[in-house]
Parts: C-alpha cells; sequence; structure tokens
C-alpha cells in the first residue's frame, strides 16, 4: 500500500492564548509548536495500516521550514518517507493550501505511481476550516468520508466508521480514496530509539508549492470575550466536604 | 438571486442547529432585501414547510433522488452545488455541524468557491461579491475576522452564536421538488450502515460531569471519581493528558478535540485548565476545581475550588453524601 498523509504544524498554547500586536498571528515567542491532534492520529493509523498490509507511508506538510520539525516526528514514529512544501509567513488560506498540495500529489504519484489512501486530520487544529482535505479529493476525483473513528482495509476497499448523533455509521469507498481522521480512533505511539535515528537520518523532500489565492481572507485575530470569575474558595483539603455537598444540594444535583 | 439555507433534519424533524442557521440566513436575506429560500434533502421533507415558512423562507426546494436516501457527503454537496447554479444563489448557509461543514466543504469544492467554516457573526459587504465573517478558530478559543469574497459565499453558522428565532411576521412558504442529476461517482460515499446508540446519560448530555487530569495520576486513581460520578447520577470525563497516558478511553476526553459538555456542575479534578481543555468546559453552568495550586488556571477561572489533594477530596465528598443519605 502507499499512503499519504497531511499534516500541519501548529503552535501548542497553554493556559491562554497572546496574539502578537498586530493581531496577525498568535505569538508563539514562548511556545513550542506540535502536530494538529487528528493529523498525529491520522498518522499512527498509516502507520499501523502500513504495519498491517506492508507498504510505505508518506508524510507531508505545508508550512513554513520549521514545519520539518513535524514531519521528522512522524518519521520517527514510523513514517517512510517526508516532503515539505515551504511557505514563509502567513497560513494560506484553505483554497489555496488545498490546490498546492493537489498539484503536488499529483507530482508525487507522476513520479512513484498513486497512492492507495491519503488521509487527513477531521480539522486542523488552529485554522478549522473543515475543508483542505475535502477540496483535494474532490481535485483528484476520490471519495472520502470525513470524522473517521475506525479504518480497516480490506478486498479494495476502504471501511470507516464514525460517531454520528444517532449512533454509529460506516462507509466502504473503493480504492484510491481519502479519509479524514479524528482524535480517538487510536492512540499515538510514542517515537522509538530506531525510529529517532530513522527521523536524523531521512531526506526531507522540499517541492516548491504554487497556486492561487482563494476568497476566503484572515483580516485579524481576536480573542472572545472572557467571562469574568470571581473563584469562591470552598476550603482546603478534605474538610472542604461538608461545603462542596451544600453547594451540590444548593444547585439541585444532589437528590 | 436568493439566499439559501441548507437545512439538516432527522427525518422531518428540524435540527436546532439549522433554526439558527435559517435566523442568520433571514438576518442576510433582510439587510440585502432578497429572497431566503430552503433546500431539504431527503424524505419527509413535507413536515418542516411549515415550520421553514415561520422562519421567513419563501420556497423550500426539495431534492429527491434515489441516491439521497440516505446520508452521503459527496452526494449531499452534489445536489448543493447543483442548487446554487439552479437557482443563482449568492450565499449559502448552513449550521455548522459536522455534516453541515463537510456537505458544504464539497459543495464549495465542486464549485470552487470560498466557505467559512463556523462563523459567528455574518455582514453584507459594501462591495457586491464581498463579505465581512468571524469565525472561530482553535475550537472557539479565538476568533477570526475574515473576508469572504466570490460570486457564491458558502458558510456554515457555529452552533450557538445566534439566537434561534421565526420571522417577526410570519409567512407561507411554498415547496417545490428539485430534481438533480448525480453522477454515479457520488455514491461511493454513502452510509452502509447504521448502529443506533443505546439510551443513557452521555457526556454531552450530563448534568455532573466529574473529571479528572493527569493529578489523577493512574488508571486507577479514576475509581474515587467514578464513585463520586455514580452518587451524582453523572459520568466521569477527562483531559487530553488522562487519554494520551492510556488511563481513559478518549470518548471521556472534554475539549477541543474531545467532547463539549454543558452539564449543571463540573468538578474538574487535578485537570490544570489549559485553552483546549476550557473551550469544552465553558459552557458548564457551575464549575467545582480541586487542585492543589491555587494558581492553576482551573482554580481561577471556576467559580468554586478547593484548594487540596484530590486522592483525600474526593472520597470524602463521596463520604459526606452517603452521611446525608444515611446510606
Ligand atoms: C491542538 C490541541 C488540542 C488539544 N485538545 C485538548 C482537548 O480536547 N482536551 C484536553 O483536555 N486537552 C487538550 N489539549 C491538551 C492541553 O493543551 C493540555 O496539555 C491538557 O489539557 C493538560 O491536561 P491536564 O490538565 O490533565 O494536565 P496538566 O496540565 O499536567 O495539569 C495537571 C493539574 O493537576 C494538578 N494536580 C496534580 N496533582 C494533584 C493532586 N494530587 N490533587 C489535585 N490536583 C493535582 C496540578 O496542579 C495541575 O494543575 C490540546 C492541545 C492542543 C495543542
Ligand atoms: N498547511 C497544511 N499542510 C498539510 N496539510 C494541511 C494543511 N492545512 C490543512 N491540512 C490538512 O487538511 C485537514 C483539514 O484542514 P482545515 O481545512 O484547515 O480544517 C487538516 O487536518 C490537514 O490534514
Amino acid at each position: 500500500m502507499r499512503i499519504l498523509v497531511c499534516v500541519k504544524r501548529v503552535p501548542a498554547p497553554g493556559a491562554r492564548i497572546n496574539l502578537t500586536a498586530d493581531a496577525q498571528a498568535i505569538d508563539t515567542a514562548h511556545l513550542g509548536f506540535t502536530t494538529s491532534p487528528h493529523e498525529e492520529c491520522a498518522v499512527e493509523a498509516a502507520v499501523q495500516l502500513v504495519e498491517g498490509h506492508g507498504g510505505e507511508a508518506t508524510v507531508l506538510t505545508l508550512g513554513p521550514v520549521e514545519a520539518e520539525e513535524q514531519l521528522r516526528y512522524a518519521v520517527s514514529v514510523g513514517m517512510t518517507a517526508a516532503v515539505l512544501l515551504p511557505i514563509d509567513g502567513a497560513d494560506w488560506d484553505p483554497q489555496r493550501t488545498a490546490a498546492a498540495i493537489t498539484e503536488v500529489v499529483r507530482r508525487l504519484e507522476a513520479a512513484d505511481g498513486p497512492f492507495d489512501l491519503i488521509l487527513f486530520g477531521n480539522e486542523s487544529a488552529d485554522a478549522g476550516n473543515f475543508q483542505v482535505g475535502i477540496r483535494v479529493a474532490h481535485a483528484l476525483g476520490r471519495p472520502m468520508v470525513n470524522g473517521a473513528k475506525g479504518i480497516a482495509i480490506s478486498e479494495g476497499a476502504v471501511h470507516v466508521r464514525r460517531e454520528a448523533d444517532a449512533g454509529q455509521e460506516t462507509y466502504e469507498l473503493p480504492l484510491p480514496a481519502a479519509v479524514g481522521v479524528k482524535e480517538g480512533i487510536n492512540l499515538p505511539r510514542y517515537p522509538t530509539m530506531k525510529g529517532r535515528l530513522a527521523s536524523k537520518r531521512v531526506e526531507v523532500e522540499r517541492m516548491e508549492p504554487d497556486a492561487e489565492t482563494g476568497g476566503l481572507r484572515m483580516v485579524r485575530l481576536q480573542r472572545p470575550a472572557e467571562r469574568a470569575s470571581t473563584t469562591v474558595i470552598l476550603g482546603r483539603g478534605p474538610d472542604a466536604a461538608p461545603a462542596v455537598v451544600d453547594l451540590l444540594d444548593e444547585l439541585g444535583v444532589l437528590a | 438571486m436568493t439566499i439559501l439555507v441548507v437545512v439538516e433534519h432527522d427525518r422531518g424533524v428540524l435540527a436546532d442547529a439549522s433554526r439558527e442557521a435559517l435566523t442568520a440566513g433571514r438576518h442576510l436575506a433582510t439587510t440585502t432585501a432578497t429572497p431566503l429560500d430552503a433546500l431539504t434533502i431527503g424524505a419527509a421533507a413535507d413536515a418542516m414547510v411549515a415550520e421553514l415558512g415561520r422562519f421567513g423562507v419563501s420556497t423550500v426546494h426539495q431534492a429527491h433522488h434515489d441516491v439521497l436516501a440516505d446520508y452521503g457527503p459527496e452526494a449531499w454537496g452534489a445536489v448543493v452545488a447543483a442548487a446554487v447554479e439552479q437557482l443563482s444563489a449568492s450565499v449559502v448557509v448552513a449550521a455548522g455541524t459536522d455534516r453541515g461543514n463537510e456537505v458544504m466543504a464539497w459543495a464549495a469544492a465542486r464549485l470552487d468557491v470560498p466557505f467559512a467554516a463556523n462563523c459567528t457573526v455574518t455582514t453584507p459587504g459594501e462591495e457586491d461579491e464581498k463579505m465581512a465573517v468571524t469565525r472561530v478558530r482553535w475550537g472557539g478559543s479565538l476568533l477570526e475576522e475574515a473576508t469572504l469574497t466570490g460570486a457564491v459565499r458558502l458558510l456554515t453558522m457555529a452552533h450557538h452564536a445566534v439566537d434561534a428565532a421565526p420571522a417577526e411576521e410570519p409567512g407561507r412558504a411554498t415547496a417545490v421538488s428539485m430534481t438533480v442529476e448525480l453522477d454515479d461517482s457520488v455514491s461511493h460515499s454513502i452510509v452502509r450502515g447504521r448502529v443506533e446508540r443505546v439510551a443513557g446519560v452521555t457526556l454531552a448530555t450530563a448534568p455532573v460531569v466529574v473529571g479528572g487530569g493527569r493529578g489523577v495520576g493512574s488508571a486507577d486513581g479514576f475509581a474515587p471519581l467514578e464513585e463520586l460520578a455514580g452518587l451524582l447520577g453523572g459520568v466521569v470525563g477527562c483531559s487530553r493528558a488522562v487519554t494520551n497516558n492510556g488511563w481513559r478511553n478518549h470518548t471521556d476526553q472534554v475539549g477541543q478535540t474531545g467532547t463539549r459538555i454543558a452539564p449543571t456542575v463540573y468538578l474538574a479534578c487535578g485537570i490544570s485548565g489549559a485553552i483546549q481543555h476550557w473551550v469544552g468546559a465553558m459552557a458548564a453552568k457551575n464549575i467545582v476545581a480541586i487542585n492543589i495550586d491555587p494558581e492553576a488556571n482551573m482554580v481561577s477561572k471556576a467559580g468554586y475550588a478547593v484548594i487540596g489533594d484530590l486522592h483525600a477530596v474526593v472520597p470524602a465528598i463521596a463520604t459526606e453524601i452517603r452521611r446525608r443519605r444515611g446510606t
């Protein structure tokens, strides 16, 4: 099997998100970076499929050159190849991102053969545009469903399970196909010693992205209004129990 | 020209989130003096026509096709795209649900037009093909002001961003049937099977959630939290640190990439209150933080707090409840 996973580098803010003075970005001066959680699970899913069915799994990102960190991490947990589409400065809009990824997928497939499966996250953690994967799948003429909480390959099809309001739904997409993955589908592994070495050695292939700007343009970021709160300290240690139970009673959840 | 609202329903019962989308669509239609149309996909659509009229819809387009008997993202996206072309819609609004976002992304891809997911505010622009939106990022931790430019603009409304309200002067909607041509490929992603959810209290609907974080320390450490939740008719939730450690299943995770909870009381035990956890918990009506660190973000954001070791505090609360109940 040949699998491609598209991931995005995002900051990992803790208690609070601070913005730059011009409100164009998150102030990342004191922040680490990570891969969007849904995409970490997409990477794990790809590694498991390759373990089960053989083949190779490529990780791809469009982002700043620093995003090599996230590509190498993906290799350290079992991906076999990495592709960087380097961009300067601000994020690309979703139409432009999708067009650039589509064009690079075509180039990769022309060189090495088609990907049986392309995996995305359900949505990116930072932008949450809910569309890049679907746009790529459509442009390549492949079926796709989002929100996968289960994935299995058999007889030329990918079987997808997902949660809906009323219960679980299952889908069966003929390969080649694309799937958007949600966190919870698996528990991503940690890198092994061998994986770490592989991630240092892997050659990250750089491919210049090229695509036109789309119709969604960010003007500025804003922090939502925070709920003002003064905390009532009910007590310290186990002695606070009666005060907690009084409160639960008052709020009507004790009966 | 028209403003089109794509309606989500369960066998003819309009989804709450769609009422909000209808309200947002009507505001846009009123300010731009454009008629408001609705699109329903699949069977049982007649049941909704009267209510759609009350929300200000003038024409309801009912799409029927064999392929549309069950949900399929590509098929539904293709129907929305076809409707946009047949009706010359300028703006299309849907609910920012899993399905709403997925269907609109497919429609946008087909039409090659922009799509803004999870908007909280939409304002018609001064220029014809340009509108201003505010949309949710980071699962609600940040907002983005953006412009949406194109002859057709697609957007979804974030749930709870506007209050659903029928039109001041309720109208009467006319239902017309819409025929769409669908190519075979769209049937590749139709629901094949379904398992109904078993009824019962869920994390999303529970009146009490007892949440545990890294401070709980182990999978076994959750037993007292389970017990307390049981006494209160609630359920146990957790942070991502807990799921990443394999202590609990991801179905228990509260937050941006987990479940949004809205209980009467959330007892957050040993959880620091990272912004990605907070967005999943902030709709709780009351929060009691139990934490050894008085400076923890969860403590300063909560209405109530107990400073102390959860391993001592949680069992003490359970004991006190049993004492008062005489059990
Ligand atoms: C894109 C993205 C999405 C994310 N989505 C989610 C999400 O959906 N849900 C989520 O939860 N997180 C999410 N996270 C992770 C989040 O940033 C935090 O890492 C996580 O919430 C921390 O979990 P925690 O509070 O349990 O652990 P910590 O931050 O380590 O906090 C542990 C707390 O326990 C207290 N404590 C320790 N021992 C005790 C004791 N004995 N008694 C009482 N208190 C004690 C400590 O004082 C501390 O406050 C996401 C992160 C990213 C980057
Ligand atoms: N810059 C990017 N590089 C690689 N993949 C991306 C990028 N942006 C988005 N994606 C993929 O598309 C999915 C949906 O993103 P979005 O439309 O931003 O919510 C993500 O989960 C990723 O898998």
